[in-house]
This record gives C-alpha cells, sequence and structure tokens, in this order.
C-alpha cells in the first residue's frame, strides 16, 4: 500500500501490542481539496489521542480502482477502521470533529497531555 | 412499428432488449447510450427485467454489461439470475457479465463532513472498463437515499452519476422504486429525462395481472397503452398487441373440418387456412365434438393442434371424445395435440392473452382450439373481452393458425351478445342450436356465415353418434315446422310407405293395361275370325247368285236354240255354262 502524503505519512510504528494499536486506512480519489482536509484532519486528531499507536494507510482508488469493490467504497473519502475491531467506517472530510470521535470510538482515548496543538488552535 | 427515427435524418441508435415484446414497443430497443428509468412499486418486475436486459445483452447482442446491485446480496443475485435459467459464472469467466454489490446501511456509516460517491463511480467505471462494457444497470440506486443522510450531495451525486453514463455511452436501466405523488420515490425522473418505463402489478377482481407502460421515450414514436406482461422461467414477455394492423395474408388453402359433411356444406373442402371458426351452441349442444373433430382431422394431416381447455381437464377430454369414437389419445401422445387445461379464473383476461401468446409462440401450432371462449365473460366486460378476442384472432392471423372457438350461449336465446360481439371478427360462425319438438331436445348445425365461399345455406340436424358427429338433412313438415329426431323418423318411415304404395300402383296399372291389351288383341283375332268366316259365306253367296244367273242365261239360249234363233253359237255357250256349273 502507497501511503499518502508520501513525506508525511511515514508513522507505520514498528509491532505495537495488538490490543492497543490504531490500523486506520484513508480511501481517495486523487488529491482533491476534501481528500486533503480529511487527511489533515485525521493526522491531527491521531496525534491527539492515539501518538505511537496508529498507522495510516491511504488507499487512492484513482490508483487501485479494484479495491473499491473489494472494500465496498462508495464514498470519498471514507476512512475505515481496520483494528482494533469491529471495523468501522467514516465518510466525508472528517471536518466534524465530534462525529469522527464518535464513529472512530475515540471516547476513551484520552486528549494526550503532551500534545502542542488543540484542535481549535 | 415504425418510428419516428427512421424518418428524421439522425437516427435514434437502439439498444435492442431482446425481451420479448419490449422491443417491439419500443421500436428497437431502449435509447442507445442513454439511462432509461424502470419504476414500479415492490415486487413488479423491475430487477428481473432489467437482469434480463444485461444477460440478453452479453448473449444475443454481443453487448457486456454491469449489473451493480444496492439492495440484494451475492447470494440473492445469483439465485435471481440463475432462475432465468443462464450459467452466470460462465458468463461472468467469460467477461460478458460483471455483477456488483454495493453495500451501505446508514447504521454502519458515520458521515462527518463533506464526501461524494467518487467511490462509487471509480467502482463502476472500473467494472465497465475491465469487461468493455456496453450496458448497466443500477438496481435500486434510490436505496443510498436509506444509506446515505446528505440528501443534497446525493441528489447532486446522482445527477453526475448520470450525466457520467452518457458520456461513457453505455445503456443504463435504473431503477427505481415508485413513489406516492411521483414516479419514483426521490424523483430520479428528474435526472433521467430519456426514456421511462413503468410497470404495475395490480390486483382487479382478486385477479393480479403485471402491465408496462412506457411513461416517455424522448425521440422516438412508442407504444402508450399499458401492456400486461408474463412472468415466467424464460424471463419477461411483454405482448404490445394494440399496435398490430390488418395485414395478415390471407390464404386459399382449405382445412377440412374433420366432418366430410360439413365440408361439403363449405364447398367441399372446409375451412381456409388461418381462418377463425366460431362454434357456438347451447350447453350441450356438442360443441367441443366439432372441436375434437377438428383436432382430429388436424392431427392426421401431421399439424400440430393446440388446444385451450377451459373447462375440462385433458384426460375428461380423452375420455368423454372416446364415447362418441373420437380417439385423441395416440395425438396426444405423438404430441401432435397439446392440451393444455387452465381455469379461467386462474389470472386476469390479459393474463390468459399472454400465456395463449407464449404457448403459441413456444409450440408453433397449425391449429388452435380454445374451448370454451365465453368463459372470459367472467374476466371482464363485454368490450374488455371483445378487444382481448380481436388481438387474439389478429395474432392467430398473423401466425396463419386456424383457429376454433367455441361459445356457450344462453339455452332459449338464440343470439347472446357475447356470440355477437366476438361473431363479427369470426370467419366462418356455425350455430348449434337446441330444438325442442314434442317431447324430445334435437341439435341443428346452420352454416351461418362463411367469409370467402359458396357455403349451403340449409340447416342440417346434428346427431351424436358412437361413430362421431353426423349431419343429416333436416325435414320439412306440411306446414312448415322443422322434423327431427323421432319426427324426422317418423316422417321418413311414413314416406317410404307411401312410396312403396305408389310403387305398387303403378305395377297393377301396367300389368292391367297389358291384359287390356291381350284382352282386345284376343277381340281383334275373334272378330277377324268372325269376319273371315262372314267374307267366305259371302263370296259363296256371290257364286251362287252368278251361277244361278247363268243357269237363267243358259237356259234362255237353250230356248233360242230350241226356236231355231242362232243355232251354232247358242249350242257352243251352252255347253260351257254346263261345264262350268258342274
Amino acid at each position: 500500500m502507497k501511503t499518502y502524503p508520501p513525506t508525511e505519512a511515514q508513522e507505520v510504528v514498528p509491532a505495537p501490542p495488538i490490543a492497543d494499536f490504531w490500523s486506520l486506512r484513508l480511501y481517495i480519489a486523487g488529491q482533491t481539496p476534501k481528500s486533503l482536509t480529511a487527511f489533515a484532519n485525521l493526522k491531527r486528531l491521531c496525534e491527539e489521542r492515539l501518538r505511537g499507536r496508529y498507522a495510516i494507510e491511504v488507499v487512492d482508488l484513482i490508483e487501485q480502482p479494484r479495491l473499491a469493490k473489494d472494500d465496498q467504497i462508495l464514498a470519498i473519502p471514507t476512512l475505515v477502521r481496520r483494528l482494533p475491531p469491529p471495523v468501522r467506517k467514516i465518510i466525508g472530510d472528517l471536518s466534524n470533529t465530534e462525529r469522527v470521535i464518535a464513529g472512530m470510538g475515540l471516547h476513551s482515548e484520552p486528549t494526550t497531555s503532551t500534545l502542542e496543538i488543540t484542535p481549535e488552535a | 412499428m415504425k418510428t419516428l427515427s427512421q424518418k428524421s435524418n439522425e437516427p435514434l441508435a437502439k439498444a435492442p432488449t431482446g425481451i420479448q415484446g419490449l422491443d417491439e414497443l419500443t421500436g428497437g430497443g431502449l435509447p442507445r447510450g442513454r439511462p432509461t428509468l424502470v419504476c414500479g412499486s415492490a415486487g413488479c418486475g423491475k430487477t428481473l427485467l432489467a437482469m434480463e436486459f444485461v444477460i440478453r445483452g452479453a448473449v444475443e447482442f454481443g453487448e457486456p454489461g454491469v449489473f451493480m446491485a444496492f439492495e440484494e446480496n451475492v447470494e440473492e443475485l445469483e439465485t435471481n439470475f440463475a432462475s432465468l435459467g443462464y450459467d452466470l459464472t460462465e458468463l461472468v469467466a467469460q467477461n460478458k457479465l460483471a455483477r456488483e454489490f454495493v453495500h451501505g446501511e446508514r447504521s454502519e456509516i458515520e458521515e462527518t463532513g463533506e464526501y461524494d460517491l467518487e467511490g462509487l463511480f471509480i467502482r463502476l467505471g472500473y467494472a465497465i472498463d475491465s469487461i468493455g462494457a456496453k450496458r448497466v444497470v443500477l438496481d435500486t440506486i434510490e436505496t443510498l437515499f436509506s444509506g446515505l443522510s446528505n440528501g443534497a450531495i446525493l441528489r447532486a451525486e446522482l445527477r453526475r452519476l448520470f450525466r457520467w453514463l452518457k458520456e461513457k455511452g453505455v445503456t443504463a436501466i435504473i431503477t427505481g422504486e415508485r413513489g406516492d405523488s411521483s414516479l419514483t420515490r426521490y424523483g430520479l425522473e428528474e435526472y433521467v429525462a430519456d426514456c421511462v418505463i413503468l410497470l404495475d402489478h395490480r390486483i382487479e377482481g382478486q385477479m393480479a395481472t403485471r402491465r408496462l407502460r412506457i411513461a416517455k421515450y424522448r425521440g422516438s414514436v412508442h407504444g402508450t397503452s399499458e401492456y400486461p406482461f408474463l412472468i415466467d422461467e424464460g424471463g419477461i414477455s411483454i405482448l404490445p398487441i394494440t399496435s398490430m394492423g390488418l395485414n395478415h395474408e390471407a390464404s386459399t388453402e382449405r382445412v377440412s373440418s374433420g366432418l366430410p359433411r360439413l365440408d361439403a356444406m363449405m364447398g367441399g373442402k372446409g375451412y381456409y387456412r388461418g381462418s377463425s371458426v366460431l362454434v357456438s351452441g347451447s350447453a350441450g349442444s356438442g360443441k367441443t365434438s366439432l372441436a375434437a373433430h377438428f383436432a382430429e382431422a388436424a392431427a392426421a394431416r401431421g399439424e400440430r393442434c393446440l388446444w385451450f381447455a377451459f373447462e375440462e381437464s385433458p384426460s375428461q377430454i380423452i375420455r368423454n371424445m372416446h364415447s362418441i369414437g373420437i380417439d385423441l389419445g395416440p395425438a396426444v401422445q405423438r404430441e401432435t395435440l397439446l392440451i393444455h387445461a387452465e381455469r379461467p379464473t386462474v389470472c386476469g383476461l390479459e393474463m390468459h392473452l399472454v400465456t395463449i401468446h407464449k404457448l403459441v409462440k413456444e409450440l408453433k401450432p397449425q391449429v388452435v382450439i380454445i374451448d370454451p371462449v365465453s368463459n372470459f365473460a367472467s374476466l371482464g366486460s363485454d368490450a374488455e373481452i371483445t378487444s382481448m378476442l380481436t388481438r387474439l384472432i389478429d395474432f392467430f392471423k398473423m401466425q396463419q393458425i386456424t383457429a376454433l372457438f367455441t361459445s356457450l350461449t344462453g339455452g332459449e336465446t338464440f343470439l347472446e351478445s357475447t356470440a355477437v360481439s366476438v361473431s363479427s371478427l369470426m370467419d366462418t360462425w356455425l350455430l348449434l342450436r337446441d330444438v325442442k319438438n314434442g317431447a324430445e331436445h334435437n341439435r341443428l348445425l346452420h352454416l351461418l356465415k362463411s367469409r370467402g365461399m359458396a357455403h349451403s345455406n340449409q340447416v342440417r340436424e346434428f346427431l351424436l353418434t358412437d361413430r362421431g358427429v353426423e349431419l343429416r338433412e333436416v325435414y320439412t313438415g306440411p306446414s312448415g315446422v322443422l322434423l327431427t329426431g323421432s319426427a324426422r323418423a317418423t316422417l321418413e318411415a311414413q314416406e317410404k310407405a307411401e312410396a312403396l304404395v305408389r310403387e305398387l300402383g303403378t305395377d297393377g296399372k301396367k300389368r292391367e293395361l297389358e291384359r287390356k291389351q291381350h284382352a282386345m288383341e284376343a277381340q281383334i283375332a275373334v272378330l277377324r275370325a268372325e269376319f273371315e268366316v262372314e267374307q267366305a259365306e259371302a263370296m259363296r253367296i256371290i257364286e251362287e247368285a252368278e251361277t244361278s244367273a247363268a243357269v237363267l242365261g243358259g237356259n234362255r239360249v237353250q230356248m233360242g236354240r230350241l226356236r231355231q234363233s242362232d243355232a251354232g253359237a247358242a249350242r257352243t255357250a251352252a255347253k260351257r255354262d254346263q261345264g262350268q256349273a258342274a
């Protein structure tokens, strides 16, 4: 899988404990404004709550159209929480943080105190 | 059916559906390269129509297709496809068909801001490109409205989707659920403007009939009525019956009615091939028996006969006909006679029409019997029945099928209303009448009309014997009353007796004459004999008289001699006279 953006998205953390590891996949179709917004929102949220415990894989359906069928992707952008189970799907540019938190099940994950940037900032 | 496009400079390209009847109705198929909306309520056959469009496109027209299902899962889709009798895996393996299942539940999807349906576009695009699809079905895309809550985005995206489909140049069917006030629940007709087909499954008088209507077809003439259609193992069949004109070929070939005597009434040859024959009559007047004769004759000619029985089961017909000496069994076994028995109430009028059409197209009979057509009366108004039968008769004529319809008329009424409305459509009309005469009922056969041939105007007595139907001359009594049955038999006997008497009389006269002649001749003989006797007598008297005269003369000469006058001569004369007298 190719990650996106290529320069920044190399956050694959090696072998963390399975139970507490978040595997996320963001489906986009080309670098549209919505895709970029979604990625930025996701990155921020993960840094806030899941620092060091997550991996974001960005899938560009224009390059891998077959995955649209295999993963049942309809809307763009779509974020899929692959781990921890169960699999969850969130669509949209992730601008509604409340709903993203609810959709991803991040309620129980406390905001990291060491985070420099706050969502509101 | 002619289409406008045939006349215009730029013909509207059409993609044939291969669905029986639909292509006739649309003048060639759906608008090629454009989306068509098929809408209707649940269970009216939208999915099947769409499915058939894709499969037939792939199998019959070499146009690969993508079937994208939004409602059913893979297994359901598989089962539905398989029910049409096509090998799906084969089609998929040959890259002629792609099945896509789009799944989206609102409960599983959290919406967190702006999005579009690019994923669907990519997926569909990929499927289309991977097999070079020319046809696409989206069934039922409206389901997205229940999966996604942002209606504004959906509408915009659907509009974009249909435009995109047009750009792709694929012929698409989009199915939609029927809405309360609009054609579809979410107003899809706003986006798909080229062709809209409505499907309907209505119940009238406890009978459900599926109907199809083309609500819109931009740039093309199309049938506008509601057309009934049938769904069975072969898929959908639609009957665009009213579009047929009166342009069938009229055959001059004749087919036997199965009764030589009846054929004789029609110039000795029987019905015209491809004509329609109505046999009407009261209950038990022998309509079915006439039909059986016709069927038997068809079987004997090696033709195939399709018998639609709406009153009796096949085995009952065979048994009953056997009792009058018509054995239909072998023909049924050879499958030259096919009896399709069905209660008329199993489905609506239109549905019967569709069934008949279907069976006729499938089995290709030369002869069709509908027994009895009057049973349809319970299924609709007179006008509906007439319309249905018109279409049926037209259909038979187009196929050059000789059709015999039986019709039950009321006991006492001479011409029942249904019979009248139907009879004008028929080429030949045989009326079986029950005639009450003394204490018996007897049957009479009238050949009321027979188009295009000289036919007997005489009524025949119609007898059911153990050798089948027999037609007899009818006797007219002294006061002009028709005599049938035993009255006819009595008259026949009476006439025979009279003839005998007459015969005896002439013989006597002849003999008397002869005798008289003999007597006369005898009398003549007697008279002749008498005459001869009289003649002989007369001759003798005359001779005697002459002799005596001569004697007297001689005496005078002797006396003269004695007186010495003429002495020499007198002596000689006296001598001669004496010799003669001796």
